[in-house]
């Protein structure tokens, strides 16, 4: 039995009602407990800020795509090399992190559990292979439906149980958490060379439209209830006007959820809320967006903050890396993921001096801080999309000083500067709102009960970081707290410590969460024999090969539900 | 005024990463910390002083540094890494990665040079008397930022690819170089007065490439421009005749590549073009 006591802390619990009190947590074999005994391992957390670990939503961490990115980008892990240490794996790092140093840096942020959000089905494997090599961190991973053939068939023909049915059986192959959509329809127009524009456009050689799909996908997931709603990137992403298209998205499954319970989690939403109609006109569709969140429940979103740095951008969205190629020049890769994605990369800087890049770096914070219920907007930077996990402490640092913004705001380009509402905005988040958008809200979102908070019966994944609330402004110390939030004092995971004064000092492997819903039998065998059918015309994988085993993870964590149908 | 010189106390079998090894960190140390320096001699981290003897002659004033390396030190990399003033003299072969990322001062290797000689470099000079490997002045792999500014000169040969992705300086290759010089270049000035494998240029956007020598044929994305009787490098001017072309089309690069013409009878189809 091992015993911790993490004691005398300001600790911020949000879905406990916890706003900084000062308190003793006591953890007994990887578990919150009432008490420990007097045996128990002290943790002095006097005049430090304890939360639980924090929980990322959206972070491509692993899988194929970002391993071809790795391979992509030689002079990306060039400059950021760490060197093995007794416990810890030599790495390398910067906007793609290898798998352990992955795991290192989260825990070093305080980070406990991640999501890889966007991993082919046929891919999977792969991902968790990757998954399995990312040490301390609890983990899962979304598959990709929306663009392939199977679901696409069955919500034209209107079998939205059948396609539930086959969406529960490819979760349960691929041991994937939630369902993604990626640009649903438009990844397969695109691999026919063509784009689709807004909701209502028809898929080529299938008779739907993204509407169709989303609220098809939608129903699927109700009636298998996931424990996350379905997480969608939008169509037309990063294209210019595109807010419409967010918020024609998020409206076409309003009324789906009943009792104002989140039926559809937007990502990145910062790439996919411009205005305007021409590059040199682009405007942050952030208030737009924020209006219809703040008026509607049935929505969550993330930021998909940007950091003016050098990274890597890769999307299942195929055409839109085709499009930010063309317009970059630079190196790119472009994925066929036979009947089911696509996917491609391309390395990118972000410039403050760049209107367009400066205009997404108002509108990823203008969401932040104009969405008022902050349990229904989450940070991140969709990495490495907008910048590298890493950057979360200053982004922290924005949300919660407005001294901060203006800082960046007078080194951005000044035509975006006058453009964006963001100099007007006067609200700054407290810590307890940082905990809601980084852990509790996040843990939320993805029904994982036991994360996301300290009551008694949670995970003991805690977070130990040297900041006095009482003594320092926020607003003002903005420095401070950045620099706390960098390198965690603890970080305790499953009731062990694994990270002491930003150094890491055990390396425990983390679980694999992966939902089994389960459908009556009559239906999944009739679904099953059908697919069996197709497997052989469409796939180069025979299906007895197609699914993975419990025992390819490294530690598997089932989620069992029970579906409707 | 301050020398150091460094004397190779054994023969090396394993690759050593001496960044270290630059007047910058050297000036102000005294010969104790000097020797004291880690470098990483394969995976292992060593003090300077178990592979080099550490040796001062003060004189003179001034706080110029001048390190001289001697002996074979054909397996020790990064030479000089980051230098921004001050001079460097090896004495017989240096590694991989000399003068890598050095903004000032200047590198004298009497022997040959490992590949990636002047990578990245943004000024100063970096002289060869023998030969160097591929990738003089080229960026790393995968980035497309080379050589920014300074000048290298090689008295030998170098291989392939010299100066790729490079956006400013100059390279000066005295003898003869293998395939893709200039390849992805922007910016700068590659100087061949020996031949040319070939391909010279490929993927070029801006920048000049001369050479002297031979070379087997101009890659069918160049165009013919114009004969000229010398080429301008700076002060400088070679006496040609020389095929002017520009390219590289396929990038629609405006670089210009500059080819001798009596030693590239080969080229001759071109005088067709020019007009009376």
């Amino acid at each position: 039995m091992t015993e911790l006591l993490i004691r005398n802390g300001f600790v911020y619990d949000p879905l406990n009602g916890i706003e900084g009190e000062k308190a003793d947590i006591s953890i007994r074999d990887g578990k919150v407990a009432e008490s420990v005994g007097a045996g128990a391992t002290v943790i002095d957390a006097t005049g430090m800020m304890v939360m639980p670990g924090g929980v990322d939503i959206h972070s491509h961490i692993a899988g194929s795509k970002v391993n071809a990115g790795r391979i992509l980008r030689p002079e990306d892990h060039e400059k950021d090399v760490e060197r093995h240490t007794p416990i810890t794996r030599a790495g390398t790092g910067h906007s793609i992190p290898s798998t352990f140093t992955t795991g290192y840096r989260y825990a070093r942020l305080g980070y406990t559990t991640v999501f890889e959000p966007a991993t082919p089905l046929l891919k999977t494997r792969h991902t968790h292979d990757e998954l399995n090599d990312t040490p301390i961190v609890d983990k899962g991973c979304f598959p990709l439906f929306g663009n392939d053939w199977h679901s696409m068939e069955y919500l034209q023909q209107g079998r939205i149980e059948e396609c539930a049915a086959y969406i529960a059986w490819m979760l349960r192959a691929t041991k994937g958490y939630a369902i993604k959509l990626v640009n649903p329809g438009g990844v397969e127009a695109w691999k026919r060379g063509r784009y689709l524009v807004g909701l209502e456009d028809r898929v080529p050689n299938f008779d739907i439209t993204p509407r169709e799909i989303v609220r098809g996908i939608c129903k699927a997931n109700q009636l298998l209830h996931l424990p996350h709603t379905i997480h969608v990137h939008t169509n037309d992403l990063a294209k210019i006007g595109n807010y419409q298209t967010t918020i024609d998205t998020m409206d076409s499954v309003r009324g789906l959820g009943g009792d104002n319970k989140p039926v559809i989690h937007i990502t990145h939403v910062q790439f996919t809320g411009r205005t305007g109609s021409a590059w040199h006109n682009v405007g942050s569709g952030a208030p737009e967006i924020a209006d219809y969140v703040n008026k509607h429940d049935h929505v969550t979103v993330d930021m998909g903050q940007i950091v003016f740095m050098d990274t890597t951008t890769m999307t299942a969205d195929g055409g839109f890396q085709y499009m930010l190629y063309q317009l970059s020049g630079n190196k790119w890769m472009n994925f066929d993921v036979e009947v089911e994605t696509g996917a491609g990369i391309v390395p990118y800087r972000y410039r403050r001096n760049n209107y367009v890049n400066a205009i997404q770096w108002g509108i990823g914070l203008e969401l932040a801080l104009l969405i008022k219920d902050p349990w229904r907007v989450y940070m991140t930077t969709d990495h490495p999309n907008g910048g590298d996990f890493t950057k979360y402490p200053k982004i922290i640092s924005w949300l919660m000083s407005r001294k901060a913004r203006e800082k960046s705001i007078a080194r951005i380009n000044s035509i975006a500067r006058n453009k964006l509402d963001l100099p007007d905005i006067d609200r700054e988040y407290t810590f307890s709102e940082i905990a809601v958008v980084t852990r509790a809200g996040t843990a939320k979102a993805l029904g994982l009960k036991q994360k996301g908070h300290l009551g008694v019966g949670a995970d003991a994944d805690v977070a130990v970081y040297n900041l006095n609330p009482t003594k320092i402004d926020p607003s003002r110390d903005y420095r401070l707290v950045r620099k706390a939030l960098k390198k965690a004092a603890f970080t305790v995971k499953d009731g062990r410590i694994v990270v002491k004064n930003g150094e890491i000092v055990e390396t425990p492997m983390g679980r694999t969460y992966w939902v089994d819903s389960q459908v009556s039998e009559g239906l999944m065998g009739k679904v099953e024999s059908e697919m069996r059918r197709t497997f052989t015309e469409y796939y180069t994988v025979q299906m007895d090969n197609y699914a993975m085993d419990d025992s390819e993870l490294g530690r598997s964590s089932r989620v069992s539900v029970k579906a409707e149908v | 005024m301050k020398e150091i010189t460094l004397t190779l106390k054994r023969e090396l079998h394993l690759p050593v990463e001496a960044g270290e090894i630059s007047p910058d960190k050297f000036r102000e140390k005294s010969i104790g910390e000097i020797e004291g320096i880690k470098i990483w001699e394969g995976n292992r981290q060593v003090a300077l002083a178990d592979i080099f003897k550490v040796s001062e002659n003060s004189g003179g004033s001034g706080d110029e540094v001048t390190i001289r390396v001697v002996g074979n030190a054909a397996k020790v990399r990064k030479i000089g890494y980051r230098t921004s003033s001050g001079s460097i003299i090896v004495d017989g072969n240096a590694g991989m990665y000399v003068g890598e990322e050095m903004s000032g001062g200047s590198i004298l290797v009497t022997g040959d040079t490992g590949s990636w000689l002047g990578t990245k470099m943004k000024g100063g000079q970096i002289e060869v008397k023998g030969n160097a490997g591929d990738y003089v002045g080229a960026g790393y792999r995968g980035t497309t930022l080379g050589m920014k500014g300074g000048t290298i000169l090689v008295h030998g040969n170098a291989g392939q690819e010299v100066g790729c992705w490079m956006t400013d300086g100059t390279i000066r290759i005295k003898g003869n170089t293998g395939l893709m010089p200039g390849i992805h270049m922007h910016k700068g000035t590659i100087w061949i007065e020996g031949d040319c494998e070939g391909r010279a240029g490929g993927q070029m956007r801006g920048g000049k490439v001369i050479i002297c020598g031979k070379t087997p044929t101009v890659l069918p994305s160049f165009a013919f421009e114009e004969i000229r009787e010398k080429v301008k490098i700076g002060e400088e001017k070679i006496q040609g005749p020389f095929y002017v072309f520009s390219g590289d089309m396929n990038e629609n690069g405006k670089g210009k590549l500059s080819v001798n013409a009596p030693n590239n009878p080969q080229l001759k189809w071109c005088e067709k073009y020019v007009e009376a």
